[in-house]
């Protein structure tokens, strides 16, 4: 038997990002007792990376903007397979949650009149994204991180959950071990939050850190939720592409929305060449029109480098494939060219993009207020998530909540930049507050140790195998089938032998050895992050083999179009009980009246 | 590989066929020893790169923190050739590389392993740091006006990004040790970033002179030069509070003002 300590709370909350931290504080304030448990330290999870905003109808910035604009924006940019309450929910509380913040000491740019400043970003038709310069997430986590640690919540830091326990059907509480020295901790409680973010890691090229191993979505699945829209990923069109040990970190939209443009080695300003017909409204027709709208022409409409980041990523692709690449194989994005329009661009730029200024002059050597950067598509966000209720982020598991990026709803197919920050709030805040309910409401659960032993020696087995393989590089070959054959463009011949290929490679994870002990161990780490990462990896492609159409984040080279007959269902995976994984439809229920009518009039 | 799978040019991503040694400080609490490893060299590659690739290919136990490999979350800080640094933003061709790079843990911090530290007190001090208190709102819709130009020196403070490396590198806490007298230059941030917030009402003087011990510091400005964010926490932060300690303690004629409430914070 393997010793381990335990905790006791009402609430845990598993992720300490923007989502886990904004559940803490409303489980807190509903006075129940809250633990929060991190696999880093408190601050630096994937939220602090967040660059260009938090979408909110402030309507400070432009007062024609109310939620409703925000709801049908979302909407379009999810192509109508998003969750229309949840989204409905997102655009009406994403305001209060924002200034909340600002309640809380976060310090956003301002307006002339000392307001929050409102910044433009991709598939929203007015500036919405409050914003820091580049910086937003640092200032998103920072703020509640500072009002979080002074009401009552435990923390436990650098401590990995590896599985959920159960009571029944109930969810009953988590297993996880220490990183520093690979001690186990369980912890036992009435609601379970998770709030571990996404599943980038799945991927060779990414924008994720090494936490985005889709353990919320794992965790779900193996306790018995659903999973859904896993097809959805959202490849963000300009990650840095030169040097090859930078290759994927993100470039924000927000250098688009100020006004810089991609070019291809022509120096056309191809983004104009192809406009999706949804958009074709609210486009520019003119590069000249589009910096108008950059510069706050309310008569202009949104330039082409704004569409949605699907479309945009595609359109890269087509320049590099047909030979209009730049040199190491993306395209070009400028934003030293506004020199040509405002007299103080060198300093303006390093004022609104001073991250991004500093990313480049440090990682690639290029000064990005005289000379283009060099960018392509990487792995960012996904879409698919945890299935939860619409108003209280409850799966179908009692007592098991989900939310911020590792659950599903407002976004569809596709993502629109900034609003996942305010997804985090709104519905962190939604889950926190339900989960609170729920634990006031039920009685104690009860710890089976069998359970616990179980998973203990699950944990441990890497260290009794005695292969000769590591887990790193079945984790790179994972990486690499699903960047070749999940990735931007998929075929169905390509996911079939990707679906052959996971298998293999679970069987060999189920073989991986680890080396040293317990103590601060990458190997053992990254071992058990496997089984998650190949939960996610069949998931994607089970679900994208069966959407023969393509939509949003998901293009099939096989069906290029869109099909009406899919827009009518969700796809959702869960766990048989042979351990084999099932998929299924779910007809998305009908949209009440108001909702289409808002939808119908911003067309 | 899909049709429009984009990869760069194979030649040009095997630029070079240079090596580095890297020399790794390998042990825990109880000690440990420097340990050799070499490596090969890519083009644009960063210390964080290395150790990973050493991690992956050669021992896969070595322990290092990262999350961004971006500077924006701090935590990839380490003793690079004895400079308190990011691993992540340090290239290698910024380094000499005839001699090994030496990779040491912070120091002023109790190991856990290799390069990991033991980071917590930083987060305990913090919990000690009085908390924002902000002013009635501004306007009936419970919302605050402020400047840009107001904003501009919180905002400074506001990108730090928690590596601590201005903590290990003042001299108060890793020669000297004083951890329980003093907050060290990331939470004197802390505070500057409160005390000059536009809407913050809190007074923090007194706990900054007795138990944050902002008289310790004797500006040698080291803090200032290993900051990866570039904030100037001597001349922004730590000078202008040591003055308002000084003001409120030992200027008479505004502690009479103060009395008669005729002068609040600044
Ligand atoms: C570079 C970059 C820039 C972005 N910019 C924007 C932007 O400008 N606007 C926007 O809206 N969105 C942006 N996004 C997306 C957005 O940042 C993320 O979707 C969001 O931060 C996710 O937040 P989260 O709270 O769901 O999870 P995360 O912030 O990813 O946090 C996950 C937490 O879960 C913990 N965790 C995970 N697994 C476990 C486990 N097994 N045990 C214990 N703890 C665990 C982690 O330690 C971490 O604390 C950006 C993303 C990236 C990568
Ligand atoms: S200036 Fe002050 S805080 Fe900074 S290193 Fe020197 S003594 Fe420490
Ligand atoms: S002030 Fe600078 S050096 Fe100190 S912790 Fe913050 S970012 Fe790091
Ligand atoms: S890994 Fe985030 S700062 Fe280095």
């Amino acid at each position: 038997m393997t010793e381990y300590q335990t905790h006791e709370h009402d609430v845990l909350i598993i992720g300490a990002g923007g989502a886990g931290l904004r559940a803490a504080i409303e489980a807190s304030a509903a006075g129940v007792s809250v633990g929060l448990v991190c696999k880093s330290l408190l601050g630096k999870a994937h939220t602090v990376m967040a660059e260009g905003g938090i979408a909110a109808a402030l309507s400070n910035t432009d007062e024609r903007d109310n939620w409703r604009v925000h709801f049908a924006d979302t909407m379009r940019g999810g192509q109508y397979v998003n969750n229309w309450r949840m989204a409905q929910l997102h655009a009406q509380e994403a305001p209060d949650r924002v200034r909340e913040l600002e309640a809380w000491g976060a310090v956003f740019d301002r307006t002339p009149d000392g307001r929050i400043l409102q910044r433009n970003f991709g598939g929203h038709r007015y500036p919405r994204l409050a914003h820091v310069g580049d910086r937003t997430g640092l200032e998103l986590i920072r703020t509640l991180q500072d009002h979080g640690i002074h009401k009552g919540i435990d923390v436990y830091m650098e401590c990995t959950v590896v599985r959920l326990l159960k009571d029944g059907d109930r969810v009953a509480g988590a297993l996880a071990f220490y990183r520093d020295h690979g001690r186990f901790v369980v912890f036992k409680a009435k609601a379970v939050v998770l709030a571990t973010g996404g599943i980038g890691k799945a991927y060779k090229i990414t924008s994720n850190s090494w936490e985005g191993t889709g353990d919320g979505h794992a965790l779900a699945y193996d306790a018995g939720a659903e999973l859904q829209d896993m097809e959805f990923i959202q490849f963000h069109p300009t990650g840095m592409i030169w040097p090859p040990s930078v290759r994927g970190i993100l470039v924000t939209e927000g250098v688009r929305g100020e006004g810089g443009i991609l070019l291809n080695n022509k120096g056309e300003q191809f983004m104009y060449n192809d406009i999706p017909p949804l958009y074709v409204n609210q486009t520019a027709k003119t590069p000249e029109e589009g910096w108008r709208y950059c510069q706050g022409d309310r008569d202009a409409n949104r330039p082409a480098e704004l569409l949605t980041r699907d479309h945009v990523a595609r359109c890269i692709m087509r320049e590099v494939r047909s030979g209009r690449g730049s040199p190491h194989g993306g395209v070009f994005l400028d934003i030293s060219w506004i020199k040509t329009k405002l007299p103080n661009a060198p300093e303006h730029i390093k004022r609104k993009l001073p991250s991004m200024y500093h990313q480049f002059k440090e990682l690639g050597d290029i000064d990005i207020t005289k000379e283009p950067m060099e960018v392509g598509p990487t792995t960012h966000y996904v879409m698919g998530g945890v299935r939860v209720d619409s108003e209280t982020q409850m799966s179908r598991v009692p007592g098991l909540f989900a939310c911020g990026e590792c659950a599903v709803g407002i976004n569809g197919a596709n993502r629109l930049g900034g609003n996942s920050l305010s997804d985090l709030l709104v519905f962190g805040k939604r889950a926190g507050e339900y989960a609170g309910q729920y634990a006031r409401q039920q009685g104690p659960t009860q710890l089976d140790a069998g359970q616990v032993q179980d998973a203990v020696r699950w944990a441990l087995a890497p260290f009794e195998r005695d292969g000769s393989e590591g887990p790193f590089q079945i984790q790179q070959e994972l990486q690499e089938l699903m960047q070749n054959l999940v990735g931007i463009v998929r075929r169905e011949d390509e996911m079939e032998r990707a679906l052959v290929g996971l298998a293999a490679l679970r069987e060999r994870a189920s073989r991986a050895t680890v080396t040293g002990n317990r103590d601060y161990n990458p190997g053992w780490h990254t071992a058990l992050d496997l089984h998650n990462l190949l939960t996610v990896s069949e998931a994607v492609t089970r679900a994208a083999l069966a959407r023969k159409e393509s939509r949003g984040g998901h293009f099939r080279d096989d069906y290029p179009d869109k099909d009406p007959r899919f827009g009518t269902f969700n796809h959702v995976v869960s766990k048989r009980p042979d351990d084999e994984m099932r998929l299924e439809q779910a007809t998305i229920p009908e949209m009440p009246a108001e909702l289409k009518q808002i939808i119908e009039e911003m067309k | 590989m899909a049709t429009l799978e984009m990869a760069p040019p194979a030649e040009k991503t095997a630029s070079t066929s240079k090596t580095a040694t890297l020399r790794i400080w390998r042990g825990d609490v109880n000690g440990g020893k420097f340990a050799d490893y070499v490596t090969p060299v890519s083009e644009g590659m960063v210390v964080l790169d290395a150790v990973h690739r050493v991690q992956a290919e050669q021992a896969n136990d070595l322990a290092v923190r990262w999350n961004c490999k971006a500077g924006k979350c701090g935590s990839c800080s380490a003793e690079i050739n004895g400079k308190p640094s990011l691993m992540c933003m340090t290239q290698l061709s910024h380094l000499p590389l005839e001699q090994p790079v030496i990779l040491e843990p912070m120091r002023a911090f109790p190991s856990i392993k290799d390069l990991v530290t033991d980071v917590s007190w930083n987060f305990k001090v913090k919990k000690r740091i009085k908390p924002f208190q902000p002013r009635p709102p501004d306007a009936p819709d419970g919302t605050w006006r402020m400047s840009q130009g107001d904003v501009d020196r919180v905002q400074e403070f506001r990108k730090c990004i928690e590596c601590f490396l201005c903590q290990d590198v003042c001299h108060i806490l890793r020669d000297h040790q004083m951890h329980d007298e003093f907050i060290g230059p990331r939470f004197l941030v802390h505070v500057a970033g409160l005390e000059m917030h536009p809407l913050d009402t809190a007074d923090r003087l007194k706990e900054l002179k007795e138990a944050h011990g902002v008289g310790l510091c004797n500006i040698t400005k080291c803090c200032t030069k290993v900051c990866p964010e570039h904030i100037k926490i001597t001349d922004n932060a730590i000078i202008p509070l040591k003055e308002r300690v000084v003001d409120e303690f030992y200027d008479p004629v505004l502690r009479v003002l103060r009395v008669l409430g005729l002068r609040g914070k600044s």
